[in-house]
Order: C-alpha cells, then structure tokens, then sequence
C-alpha cells in the first residue's frame, strides 16, 4: 500500500512510492540516501533532523513525506553552492561550533532561517532562536559565536537561505530501500 | 617533550580538521551506513521492572511478512559463548550472569525479552509488537538502604542483601572525630543521570561466511576493547573481530561498555548471513544505555576552630542497577580515591556500598565518581564555612594542599603529581569580582533579592591510566607513525576521539615535530583493523595517555630518520640535527643539508641502503604513564532565583582551571563549555525519576530536562599553566573538568542565595517549582533528608559525638 510522492531536494526532484508512514527524514536518509540528516530522538525535541522545507525551518521527524508533495526542501547537503560553505557553515567550523557534530546539520539549517528571519540578532535572540535543537557537546557557548561569526561575515543583504536552482529531474534514480 | 618550531602548530587555535566534513552533512555516522541486503533489529523490552518470565509466545510474530528471525533468552543463551562481562572491584560476592536476552526473570525497565530481525525496520517493529509475554511480577527494590536491609528481596538469588561489593579506603578516623572541636555532617543525594549523547546507541553487524569472522561497527568510545569482550560473548575468536568506531556522536562515558544488542546484532548477523542493523530510539536509550551518578552520601568533617580540617568520613550507596555493567563498580572507587579533593586532610576514610537495584545498570557518565566526591566535598566546606563563621573562600585557602607538598599523597590512594591552587583561586577571585560581588549581594538582599555566591575548589584525577596502581589491567596507548615515500605522514592512534578533536591536536604536534605543513598529516582512528591495541576515549586520557604514545612514536621516526640523513651525508648518527625541517651535520656550517621529504624518499627507494638500513620510516610505540594526572581549578557563580517563579538565573560564571600545557586552546575552551554544561545541568535540571514500580517516568526527552541555549550563561574562562612531568606532553586531561567543578558551584550560589530564609541545603536537581515552594514557605520543606542528623549518626557510629 505505498503511495507516490514527488519532492525537490536540493535542486533535484525526485519521485517516490513509499509507505504512508514514512517520515521525511526517513525518506531523506533511507530513500534518498542522504544521511547528512541526522536522527537523535523519538519526540521532536532535539532538532538534529531540522531541514528547509519551503524556505522554513522543519524537524523532518514531524511530517511525513507524503504529506509534503511538491515540496522545496534544502538539507545540509545542499547549502554549500559550488564547493564554497555557506557562512554558517563557515562560522560553525571557524568558532568551534561543533564537536563530536551529530547535532550540527540541525543546528546549522536552524541557524540559516534564524538569520533569515532577522539578520543581526542579540546573543539573546540567537540563544532563543535555537532553544529547539539540542546540542550536548558544546555547551552552546561556541554556536552563538559561530551564528553571530556567519551574521557578521555573511553578504549583508542576501537572504541567509540559499538561493533554489530550477530543479533538476533525478538524473540517477536511487533503488528505493525497502 | 615538544619540539618548538616555525610551524607552531602547538599552542595555536587551529581549526578543526574534523570540522569540513561534519558541516556539510559528510561525517560517517554507523547509521549512514546500510550494506546492500541489511536485515533490522528490533528489541522487546520488558515493561516491568521485576518479574519472572512465565511464557513467550512467538508464532505470531514469526509469521509475520519480511521476518527472518526471532530471538527469546533460552534459545539464545545457545548462541553464545559468555554473558555480559562486569569487572569486580572490591570485596564482590559474585558477577551475576548477565545475559543478553533475559531468560527467567527480568530486573529492570527495559531488559531485552526478545528480539526481531525483519528486512525493513518497520517489519521488525510490527513483529515485536507482536509477541505475548506473560510476566508474573516480584516486589520491586528501587530504594537502596532498604535494599541492603535483612530479608529485602533480592534481584540475584545468590547475591546477599543486593549489596554488588564494598569498598574501602583510606585510615582510621574516629579519634580524630572524638577530638575535633567542630564537626559538620550530612546527607547528600547525588541523583540518577541519562547521559544522552546526542547520537544515540547503533549497531551495525557483518558477518562474512567465507573465513566466519564478523565485523561491526558500532557507536564505540573503546573499539579494540569491545572487540576482546565481544569475542568473549559471541565466540569468535579475537583476531577474526573487526570492530569499528567510525563518527560516533558524543559518548559521554555511555559508549564504554558492552552491550546487549551488540552481540544480539552479531549472532543475528552469523545466523541470518546478512548484515543486521540495530538503532536506537532515544526512548530506548533512556532505559537500555546505561546511567550515571546516583548516590546517596553520608559525609562528616572534622576540623579546628580556626578552619584547619583534621578528618573525612564517607559512607556512599552507590546504585549499580539491575546488573553489573562493565565499569558499574569502578566509578565509586573513582570517587573514594579523590574523596578528600585539593585540601591536605590527615585522616581519610571512605566506603561505598555498590547495590543492586530494579533500575537501568550505571557506569562511567561524565566525570564518573569524581562528580560525586567533588559535590558532596565542596557542599561541605560551604557548612563548615558557615558554622565556623568562614567566609568560603579563607576555608579553603587555609586548607590547600601547599605548592611544596607535591608529589602528595593523599591517603586514599593517589599521588598528586603537580598542583598550584592559589594562584589559581586568586585569578578566579579577581576576575570574579569576588569582594566587590559581596557588597552586590548585601544591597540586593536589602532590595529582598535573592542572590547568591558559589564556589567550588577542584582536582581530579584522570588520563587513565598508570601502567600499576589499576587493579584490573595496565592502562597505556598506543600509536603508529608512518612517514610515507612522499613526506606525508599518516598517524594511527589508540584512542578513540568522538569529538575531543584529536584529528586536529595530534595533527598540530606531527606537523610541528616534523616542521611540515598540517595538511601533510593524517591522523586515523577507531578500526581494529587499522591500529595496535588501544584503550579508547574516556576518563580524560586521549591526550594525556594517546598523546604521550604519539610522541614516542615521532621520537623513534626521527631517530631513523637521522641514521637515513647520516647515511646520505657521510656522516655519524650522532653528529645529526634535525632543526626547521632540515638535517644537517653539526659544526659543518654552511655544508650539506638534507630534508625531511628527502629523507622518506630515501627511506623507501634508495638502492644504496639495501644493505644497511631496513626499508621503510615509521614506529609504534605505547605509552604507559606513571601516575595519573591531576587537573584542578576554581570555579564560582553568581546567580538569582527569581521568587515568583523559582527559576534560577546565572549572572556570571567564572573559571580558572589549570589543565597543564594546551594544545590547542580553544578545543580546551569547548571541553570546558561542554562539561560545565553538564555538571549545571545536575545542579538544576536533569533527573532520571524512578517510581516505586521501577518505572523511569522521565523517560524521554518530552520529560528529562536537558538544557537548551536559553537555559545558559555565557561562561568567563581563564587558566593558569602547570604543566605534569607525567607524560611527554606535559599535559592533564580536561574533558571532564568542567562537569566535576561545576555542580557544586551552583548548588553552594543558591543555597547561599536563599540564606536569609534559614536554607542551609536544597536536594539537587534545583528545579523552579522546588525554589518557589522554599520562598514561599519560608525556607522549610526543601526536600533534603540532610536536616535528620540521626539517620547520619546511624551511619558512623557511637563515636559522632
């Protein structure tokens, strides 16, 4: 009883059949085969699976991907353009953002919408910004200076969230995984 | 020791080399992998705490489609060669046999009953859920000092009064005791933690028919001895176990054991033919990885008048859970050796009392042991501060163990190796604001805010481990330099880094040792395959211990390296420097030269040294230290408690530690963020909350409180440097400094904030609705059992004056 879906993942459009109950980031990690999305609970909390979904920050353990056809969705995978880290990924890696990393592509696409929605935050407004993404290595401490490293280092003006490219059809379908 | 260089690498903030891959979502996570043909495993675990096993049925299960195979304990009790392994420590009666799947009789929320392999996880969730099993429940044991009671029930038969071992230390106190002119003494409860490493447990087992060898790779702090106890339990014989740790998401201490799914996935794996895949869930996790703290401490101190202290006395209940875990009982011996701090105290005595109970088994979390000497230690300086009309600070000054006493023994066990406390307290104090921060306080009291001051004065004891002195094995690393034929040079280390960033600092030490840039260098880890013997990540010993093999490892590549120069130049071996990134013949200025890249060239082609000089530039070396190292440091925090919420706000928090020479500082800054982190997260927010039906009602992330950004301070951190003649580095550990200073820090700053309602002690974690009720009734009812003093009294004896 599976069910067909189409989503764009970072430029490229693909088309599924998959169960219903499917989670997204179970159709990222085991469909499409893009692990960069990480998995760390069981009850939406820790945030390690946050992707972009039309532009907003989305836990992909909160929808399922049947519910998201025709969808726009970046992951980690698709944040750095031509070999080149977006600045949050570059603030992360230049402040110590991260240690062990299992948290830190969750982090990393929250922080994009966060300067997205407000483009020099207080370190006030980058703690509350993030209070949705568990991080146990760091003690934060490091991810507000890379956040506020990508708010001040990033091309002032451009939206944080990376630009879609006209999608490009699968070219290479993946044998979908049981 | 280190070489200093042009390069210098040493010293410096590099980046992580780490970092690239990890951002862009291409780290090597054991569940990124998925092997054409993967089967998934799925755990029945068991939903009472304490019952025996009447029947199992499967056939519904079985028939289930995309099911391969299901496991119950009796049957699976065939497949294996031994059960879980626990080591002993101390007077214990016996290692109860635990098995994998439980057979008879389950001891703890969360035992495996049976387990589903199916060819989609989904599958094997739906089959599990399939399978009946009928348990007839037996009372419950949660509480440990009824536990320990004549005629409580037992968890195992052969056990007597659940008491796991006993451990004793130190000398003889009770005349000190009789003497004293003031005694203070209490109970503390050091509550139960999930260590929740962010990645949770995952498993993923290969078994290759062809030569029957297994590989699994798995979330490991520790592969090579996982690999040894895993051969133990499935009955492969060692040298056909690969175990690999690829990226592992944090451990924390939980990655250390041997688990139960592991060898699960790998009999799965040897039945099935196929790889089995197991991943955690994190509510799984909270009830099938293990726990950490969880003491209840009964402490008095002895001391002068004037503020000299003349005796310690500690009787700790240690919980060890259902079963023994690997490491269950060392962790009370790692806070009995450590008991008595950075103060030079004569008489020292401390015992644990490790008992079983029907909870999740506990080992190594963060700290392990040392936590929970360092809390109840330092809560107790503060009430002996108060009672002898001390400030806190003057208490512990006055104590210190001097600069001149080093190498101090400390009548526990240990040897202190170097040590300098004041001038690190003096740092904090001033940084801190410390004298000006009291005259705050009075004017805000006078305002009817409720402000606070903590302290915490700390050592540890870590970079495990000396080569005698652990009683169960030698404790060493191990490294592998290879200088290859074109002057790049790949590094294969013991150590099993999952965040402590060794990819970078080991690198930063090749590259400065060889004066090569640090993209020549490689630095590999975690495949048994690919590496000598090593024991792993924990205890803060990476650097300390893993660091001091790879030294002795460049050491021995240039000593080659030398002989190579020589005979390229014509000249004597001794005669040779190895000096920015050249060698060259001493006194012969102005003469020949040769490079480092020239060197390994040499080393693999050169014809001429056929016969005089083995092919080939690379060592492997073990390091086996011989002490431990003692990391200390000051720590304090100014807080408020908001009285119409009870929440507790952070106003600063500063710390000065001292962890020897630094590497790489700002990789030691983001270990002290992370463990400080933690170590206020006891204090405030985190608690595994059993129920008397052993039910873990904070269970999952919806219930457990760990702490987000918003939940922080920004952390002032400064250090002093003395560095240790213990390894070639002259480094100490810092991974878990932080979590060991800080909990106390917090504890002692609240409770001196609501001073003025008469608190003297507040049962952790410090949660607002606990504050609010204590402001609201005035100070009583603050839920510490410690007011009682004649449960204390019971527990040292006639002679507690």
């Amino acid at each position: 009883m599976k069910q067909t879906v189409k989503l764009t993942v970072n430029g490229t459009t693909y088309e599924r059949d998959v169960e219903p109950r499917t989670l997204l980031v179970h159709f990222l990690r085991d469909t499409l085969g893009l692990t960069g999305t990480h998995i760390g609970c069981d009850t939406s909390q820790c945030g390690a699976c946050t992707v972009l979904v039309d532009g907003q920050s989305l836990k992909s353990c909160t929808a399922f991907a049947v519910q998201l056809d025709g969808a726009n969705i970046t992951t980690i995978e698709g944040l750095a353009k031509d070999g080149e880290l977006h600045p949050v990924q570059q603030g992360f890696w230049e402040m110590h953002g991260l240690q062990c990393g299992y948290c830190t592509p969750g982090m990393i696409m929250q922080s994009v919408q966060l300067l997205d929605r407000n483009a020099n935050p207080t370190e006030e407004e980058i703690r509350h910004g993030i209070e949705g993404n568990l991080c146990r290595c760091t003690g934060y401490q490091n991810i507000v200076k890379s956040i506020q490293w990508a708010a001040k280092n990033k091309n002032q003006g451009a939206s944080a969230i990376p630009e879609a490219d006209a999608p490009q059809v699968d070219p290479k379908p993946i044998a979908p995984v049981p | 020791m280190l070489t200093a260089n042009a390069t210098g690498y040493v010293g410096s903030r590099i980046k992580r080399r780490e970092d690239p891959r990890l951002v862009t979502g291409n780290g090597n996570f054991t569940d990124d992998l998925t092997p054409a043909g993967t089967l998934y495993l799925h755990m029945l675990r068991s939903s009472h705490a304490h019952a025996k096993i009447v029947s199992i049925n499967t056939a519904a299960a079985k028939a289930m489609p995309g099911v391969m195979a299901v496991f119950t304990g009796e049957d699976f009790k065939k497949e294996l060669a031994g059960p879980i392994p626990g080591v002993p420590f101390g007077s214990v009666q016996a290692v109860p046999a635990y098995y994998p799947i439980a057979t008879d009789r389950v001891r703890f929320v969360g035992n495996i009953v049976a387990a589903v392999v199916a060819e989609t996880r989904g599958a094997a969730r739906d089959a599990a859920e399939a399978i009946e099993v009928e348990y007839e429940d037996l009372p419950v044991v949660i509480d440990m000092e009824k536990a320990v009671k004549d005629g409580a029930t037992l968890l195992h038969d052969e056990i007597a009064n659940n008491i796991c071992t006993e451990i004793e230390l130190g000398n003889d106190v009770a005349d000190t005791f009789k003497t004293a002119d003031v005694v203070v003494e209490h109970r503390f409860f050091n509550q139960r933690l999930v260590p929740n490493a962010l990645e949770n447990r995952v498993a993923l087992a290969e078994f290759h028919p062809g030569d029957e060898s297994i590989t699994l790779t798995v979330t490991s702090q520790n592969p090579h001895i996982l690999r040894t106890l895993l051969s133990g339990e499935i009955g492969i014989a060692e040298h056909k176990v690969r175990v690999v740790a690829p990226d592992v998401g944090g451990g924390f201490g939980s990655k250390i054991a041997t688990y139960a799914e592991e060898v699960i996935a790998c009999i799965a794996s040897r039945k099935t033919k196929k790889p089995v895949k197991w991943t955690e869930t994190r509510s799984e996790s909270f009830v099938g990885t293990i726990h950490g703290r969880d003491n209840i401490d009964y402490i008095r101190m002895a001391a002068t008048k004037d503020g000299k202290i003349t005796g310690l006395d500690i009787v700790a209940y240690c919980n060890m859970g259902g079963y023994m875990s690997l490491l269950g009982p060392s962790v009370p011996v790692l806070c009995g050796v450590i008991a008595s701090g950075p103060y030079a105290i004569p008489n020292v005595h401390f015992k644990a009392i490790c008992v079983y109970t029907n909870t999740t088994p506990t080992d190594a979390y963060r700290g392990a042991g040392r936590p929970e000497a360092t809390y109840m230690l330092e809560r107790t300086m503060n009430m002996l501060a108060d009672k002898l009309g001390m400030d806190p600070m003057e208490l512990r000054r006055k104590n210190f163990i001097q600069p001149d006493q080093f190498p101090y023994f400390n009548v526990l066990a240990l040897n202190y190796d170097s040590g300098n406390y004041e001038p690190a307290m003096d740092k904090a104090l001033q940084i801190f604001g410390y004298d000006e921060f009291r005259k705050t306080q009075e004017e805000a009291r006078k305002n009817g805010k409720y402000i606070g001051i903590g302290q915490s004065t700390y050592v540890e004891v870590c970079g495990l481990g000396p080569g005698s002195g652990m009683t169960i094995s030698r404790g060493y690393d191990c490294a592998v330099v290879r200088a290859e034929l074109t002057g790049k040079v790949t590094v294969f280390t013991g150590v099993a880094p999952h965040g402590q960033g060794q990819e970078t600092t080991f690198a930063q030490i090749v590259a400065d040792e060889f004066n090569i840039p640090i993209e020549d260098v490689t630095i590999k880890h975690g495949d048994t395959e690919m590496t000598p013997y090593g024991m792993g990540t924990y205890g803060s010993r990476g650097t300390a211990v893993g660091g001091g093999a790879l030294m002795l490892a460049v050491n021995s590549v240039k000593d080659k390296a030398k002989k190579i120069a020589a005979f390229q130049m014509e000249a004597n071996e001794e005669d040779i420097v190895f000096e920015g990134g050249k060698f060259t013949v001493k006194g012969a200025a102005g003469g020949k030269s040769i490079t480092f890249q020239e060197v390994c060239l040499k080393a693999y082609i050169d014809p001429k040294m056929a016969p005089v000089i083995e092919p080939g530039l690379e060592a492997t070396r073990y390091f086996e230290p011989g002490n431990f190292v003692f990391p200390f440091g000051t720590h304090l925090a100014a807080v408020e408690v908001e009285p119409e919420t009870g929440d507790v706000k952070i106003l600063k928090y500063v710390c000065v530690d001292d962890c020897g020479k630094q590497l790489n500082p700002m990789i030691v800054e983001g270990q002290i963020h992370g463990g400080l982190t933690q170590g206020i997260a006891q204090a405030l927010f985190e608690e595994a909350v059993y129920d008397d039906n052993g039910q873990l009602i904070s269970g999952t992330l919806m219930d457990y409180a760990l702490p987000t950004a918003a939940d922080l301070p920004h952390y002032t951190l400064e250090h002093t440097v003395t560095p240790t003649t213990v390894n070639p580095l002259g480094v100490k550990g810092i991974g878990e400094a932080g979590t060991i200073a800080s909990t106390p820090v917090i504890v002692n700053a609240v409770v001196d904030a609501l001073k003025p309602l008469g608190v003297t002690d507040i049962q952790m974690p410090l949660r607002p609705e606990k504050l609010w009720k204590l402001i609201h009734n005035g100070g009583s009812g603050n839920g510490s059992a410690g007011a009682d003093t004649s449960v204390v009294e019971q527990h040292f004896g006639e002679d507690n004056k």
